[in-house]
C-alpha cells in the first residue's frame, strides 16, 4: 500500500476521528468522492450522508449532516455540522 | 459585648455558610474539568474553520465578496453582543465582562454611533438593563451548559439584524479562558469577519485549490456558520472561565469563613472567661463581706 492519508473528522463539539487511513469516501454536494493520499487541493460543501473511512481492510462509517470537506496536501479534514459514528 | 450565647449562634451560622461555600467550590472544580474538556475538544473545529476562511478570504475581493466578510462599508451602527453566565457567585467574572462591554459602548456613543445591545446570559441582561436598557434588542439565556442550539439562536438573531440592514458592525464580548486564575474579558469582532493573521496558512505546494460548487457559494455557507462557531466557542470559554472564577471565589469565601470562625471563637472564649472571673469576684467579695 502506498502512503497513508491524514484524515480528521471534527464537529463543533469535538474531534471524532484523527489519524492515518488508506481512503475516505464522502458525500459532496456535487456528488460523492473518494480521497486517497496525495489528492489535489480541493474543497466542497457536504450534503447529508455517510463518510466512510477505509483503513487496513476495516471500514468505519460516520453519518454527517452539513459541513465542509477540505483537502490539502497535509491531509483531509471534514468540518461537519453534526456527526455521529454509525452503529 | 455580645453575650456568649449570641456568639455561639453566630459561629454556628458562619460554620454553616462555610460548609456551603466549600461544597460549591468542590462542585465548581468538578464542573470546571468538564467545561475545560469541552472547550478543548471544540478547538480543532474553530481552528480549522479560521484557517479555511483565511484561505478563502485571500481569494475573494472586490464587489463580489460576501457582506459578512467585508461588511456594509459603514460603521455607524454597532451591535454589541455581551455573553456572560446565567448565574453569579463567581467573584468579578460577569462584572468584568460587562464592564469591558460598557467601556466600548460608552466610547461608541461618544463618537456619535448608534449602538444596539444583545445579551446572552441572565447576568449580562440584568447588568446591562440598568445602564442601557433602552438600547437592548434582545436577551437570550445561556442555559445550563453551552449548547450549539443556543449558539445558533444567537447567531441567527445577529444575522437577522445584519441582513435587514440594522447594524454594520457586530462585536462579541466574552471572557477568554487563559487559565484557572486568569480570564480575560475580550471583545471580538464578528462582522465584518476578522480574518485572523494567526491562522496557519495552508501550504499548497504549487497546486491550485479546486472548489465545488465555487468559492462564493462555499463562503456564503461558511460565513454564517462561522458566526455560530464563534459564539459557541465564546460560550464554552465563558463556561470554563465561570467555573474557574467560581472555584476561586468560593475558595476565598471558605478561607474567610475560617478566619471569621477563629476570631469569633477567640472573642467568645474571652467573654466566657470574663464572665467566670466576674462571678468569682462576686462570690469572693460576698464571702469577705460576711
Amino acid at each position: 500500500m502506498a502512503d497513508k492519508l491524514q484524515f480528521s473528522l471534527v464537529s463543533p463539539e469535538r474531534e471524532l476521528f484523527s489519524g492515518l487511513v488508506d481512503q475516505v469516501d464522502a458525500p459532496g454536494t456535487e456528488g460523492d468522492f473518494g480521497v486517497l493520499a496525495g489528492h489535489a487541493p480541493f474543497m466542497t460543501a457536504l450534503r447529508e450522508g455517510p463518510v466512510t473511512v477505509h483503513n487496513d481492510g476495516s471500514i468505519t462509517v460516520y453519518e454527517v449532516r452539513g459541513g465542509f470537506a477540505d483537502v490539502t496536501p497535509d491531509g483531509f479534514t471534514v468540518l461537519a455540522e453534526h456527526a455521529v459514528e454509525a452503529a | 459585648m455580645a453575650s456568649v450565647k449570641e456568639m455561639r449562634n453566630r459561629i454556628s451560622s458562619v460554620k454553616a455558610t462555610q460548609k456551603i461555600t466549600k461544597a460549591m467550590q468542590m462542585v465548581a472544580a468538578a464542573k470546571l474539568r468538564r467545561a475545560q474538556g469541552a472547550a478543548q475538544s471544540a478547538r480543532p473545529y474553530a481552528l480549522r474553520m479560521a484557517a479555511v476562511i483565511a484561505n478563502l478570504a485571500a481569494g475573494v475581493s472586490g464587489d463580489g465578496a460576501p457582506r459578512l466578510l467585508v461588511g456594509t462599508g459603514g460603521d455607524q451602527r454597532h451591535l454589541i453582543v455581551v455573553a456572560t453566565s446565567d448565574r453569579g457567585l463567581a467573584g468579578g467574572f460577569n462584572t468584568s465582562i460587562v464592564r469591558a462591554a460598557r467601556e466600548k459602548i460608552a466610547a461608541l456613543i461618544n463618537e456619535g454611533k448608534a449602538v444596539k445591545i444583545l445579551t446572552v446570559g441572565r447576568k449580562a441582561r440584568d447588568q446591562i438593563r440598568r445602564f442601557y436598557g433602552n438600547r437592548s434588542v434582545g436577551a437570550i439565556e445561556a442555559g445550563g451548559s453551552p449548547s450549539l442550539a443556543v449558539a445558533e439562536e444567537v447567531a441567527l438573531k445577529i444575522r437577522e439584524l445584519f441582513e435587514t440592514g440594522e447594524v454594520d458592525v457586530v462585536t462579541l464580548f466574552f471572557s477568554q479562558f487563559k487559565s484557572v486564575v486568569t480570564q480575560i474579558p475580550t471583545g471580538r469582532q464578528l462582522i465584518p469577519a476578522e480574518v485572523s493573521a494567526g491562522a496557519p496558512a495552508i501550504e499548497l505546494k504549487g497546486a491550485a485549490y479546486e472548489y465545488e460548487p465555487d468559492e462564493e457559494t462555499i463562503l456564503a455557507e461558511l460565513l454564517p456558520r462561522n458566526i455560530t462557531t464563534q459564539v459557541f466557542s465564546a460560550m464554552l470559554e465563558n463556561q470554563a472561565g465561570f467555573f474557574a472564577a467560581q472555584m476561586t471565589a468560593m475558595d476565598n469565601a471558605t478561607r474567610n469563613a475560617g478566619d471569621m470562625i477563629a476570631s469569633l471563637t477567640l472573642q467568645m472564649n474571652r467573654a466566657r472567661q470574663a464572665q467566670i472571673t466576674k462571678e468569682l469576684i462576686e462570690i469572693i467579695s460576698g464571702a469577705e463581706a460576711i
